[in-house]
């Protein structure tokens, strides 16, 4: 019961769809990766979490996907109190968050058909079903010719429109992506991102963590920058900022 | 569970195999050494339990009369020797059949120079036991039965029957024991060695939501399975070597055939398969389901 008062927070909050309260994480190692982090992110909005390499972006996605647990403070995701999260119910929490790496992370022995639909397999979504979902999504990235070809026979720009594809098929409310950008040339990246965009107009709530200055810049959407574990500055419509 | 997600789970099961096709082809070879020594053991115990069993049979107890006895008497020891549990069969003889018996076998045409019966006193029970170990409780037992002159035994064989009946008992259960744990030992490394192959794939499968069960599964399916086809491979085996066995020592030493009288492979097998298949199995689902626990946090 407790947790339900905590989930239910007032009206006015109701629209945060990730609310980060006075988080700190400290790691055994020592320094702590988060100090004091509050976040409002609401319902269909498209963030950016810019940082150095160590500046705590990391763990925040870690948060977000409840791999960590915080040492102090309160995470919400989804209106469901993360930090109180029971280990049984961690897998169907995680079904509403769609998640994107910079190493695409997907299964090499098996074809862009498959690593879609895998997604869908473990939720148990009939097999009739998933065959039409997969073409769906698979069209929506622009990958509908390829659903035979394994990851080694696709560039790096289509391996993270896999991943996409893979990440959106469940339609989760929010898409986590961990810099989806990273291993990619400014082309792709630049496509990744206008796919990213038209995913957020369709009312997906977007957080990318990246690196990539010239996108942030460019896209001039609302930008979170954190150094050291802590939040020094966030933005509507915010750019990149210098570490000097 | 979904059927076209329990399907999923049994072909990820085959694919695990599959994937680590020489990890899995030495646990199968493994276990199925391990049940084929236990079904070769197995058939060999059984069958020597049958000969044992044939020789129990034979092996009696004989109880004499006191000399003057009433027949009412001997009757009465008759119905307190058959209400005995030990007991299989009783068969009486008078003094007059054991006479005959014994004048046709030894005597021949002398006997005739007999007017009176020599053996007047030999009538007796002769006993067969359902159990040979029961004999010494039993002849303790027809001893002090009054009316009961002598009773006439055979301890050395019963007591060697049994003996070695034991032997072969502890024998057998101390090498399948060991076996067990050599197969349980090989399948939990086998997934484990398929569980850190596909470590990555377990780490996405975790990120999309999958629940613990559906993580598992394909593992313990995995360890199923092969302890399943490490219990058909000796099953085939040793159903082909019981018969042509049987058929050349019959052929090859006819002698013995009326000795060792061997067991049918049907009746050999209704117990062999399904306690083969069912330790494959169980020792695949332990060994897969110990170390899916230990090694796959979820």
């Amino acid at each position: 019961m407790a947790g339900k008062k905590r989930v239910r927070r007032s009206s006015s909050e109701s629209r945060d769809i990730i609310v980060l309260d006075n988080v700190s994480k400290s790691y055994s190692t020592g320094a702590p990766a988060l100090n004091g982090v509050s976040i409002r992110i609401r319902k269909g909005e498209f963030v950016f979490v810019v940082g150095d390499s160590g500046s705590g972006k990391s763990t925040l996605i870690k948060l977000l996907l409840r791999e960590l647990t915080p040492t102090s403070g309160g995470v919400w995701v989804n209106g469901e109190d993360v930090v109180r999260l029971k280990h049984r119910k961690i897998p169907k929490f995680r079904r509403n968050l769609g998640i994107v790496f910079q190493d695409f992370r997907l299964l090499k022995d098996r074809n862009v058909y498959e690593n879609v639909a895998f997604a869908q397999r473990i939720i148990q979504v009939p097999t009739r079903e998933i065959r039409k979902n997969v073409p769906a999504i698979l069209s929506i990235v622009g990958l509908a010719g390829k659903y035979k070809a394994k990851p080694k026979q696709l560039s790096g720009g289509e391996q993270q429109r896999v991943a996409l594809a893979r990440a959106l098929i469940n339609k989760p409310s929010i898409l986590l992506a961990d810099e989806p950008t990273g291993n990619l040339d400014p082309k792709n990246s630049w496509e990744i991102m206008k796919l990213l965009e038209e995913i957020n107009q369709n009312g997906t709530t977007v957080l990318v963590v990246t690196h990539n200055r010239e996108i942030v810049n460019a896209m001039k959407k609302r930008v979170v920058t954190m150094k050291k574990g802590v939040i020094v500055s966030d933005e509507e419509k915010g750019g990149y900022i210098d570490e000097d | 569970m979904r059927i076209s997600t329990l399907f999923y789970t049994i072909r990820q099961g085959f694919v695990n195999i599959l994937r680590n096709k020489w990890f899995s082809l030495a646990s199968i070879a493994t276990i199925s050494a391990c049940l084929f020594l236990f079904g070769l053991f197995y058939a060999i115990l059984i069958n020597f339990q049958h000969v044992v069993r044939t020789a129990e049979e034979g092996v009696s107890v004989t109880v004499f009369f006191e000399e003057g006895i009433s027949d009412e008497r001997i009757r009465e020891i008759g119905d307190l020797i058959s209400k005995r549990v030990e007991v299989r069969e009783v068969k009486f003889k008078s003094a007059e059949e054991v006479w005959e018996e014994f004048s046709v076998e030894y005597l021949g045409e002398y006997a005739d120079g007999f007017t009176e019966n020599p053996l007047e006193d030999s009538a007796n029970y002769e006993i067969y036991l359902s159990d040979v170990s029961m004999q010494s409780a039993l002849v303790t037992y027809l001893e002090s039965v009054d009316g009961v002159r002598q009773v006439n035994r055979s301890e050395i064989t019963a007591n060697a029957l049994g003996g070695i009946n034991v032997l072969i008992g502890y024998v057998s259960l101390g090498i399948i024991v060991i076996l067990l744990a050599v197969s349980i030992f090989l399948i939990s490394n086998t997934v484990m060695i398929g569980i850190s192959v596909r470590k990555e794939e377990i780490n996405i499968m975790k990120y999309i939501g999958a629940t613990d069960f559906f993580v598992r599964s394909p593992f313990v399916i995995e360890g199923i399975l092969i302890g399943l086809l490490g219990s058909v491979v000796p099953l085939v085996s040793i159903y082909y070597i019981y018969t042509n066995v049987i058929v050349y020592i019959n052929e090859r030493f006819q002698i013995l055939s009326g000795l060792l009288n061997f067991l049918p492979v049907e009746e050999v097998f209704s117990v062999l398969m399904p306690v083969s298949v069912g330790i494959g199995v169980g020792i695949g689902f332990l060994g897969s389901i110990v170390t899916v626990r230990k090694h796959l946090k979820v």
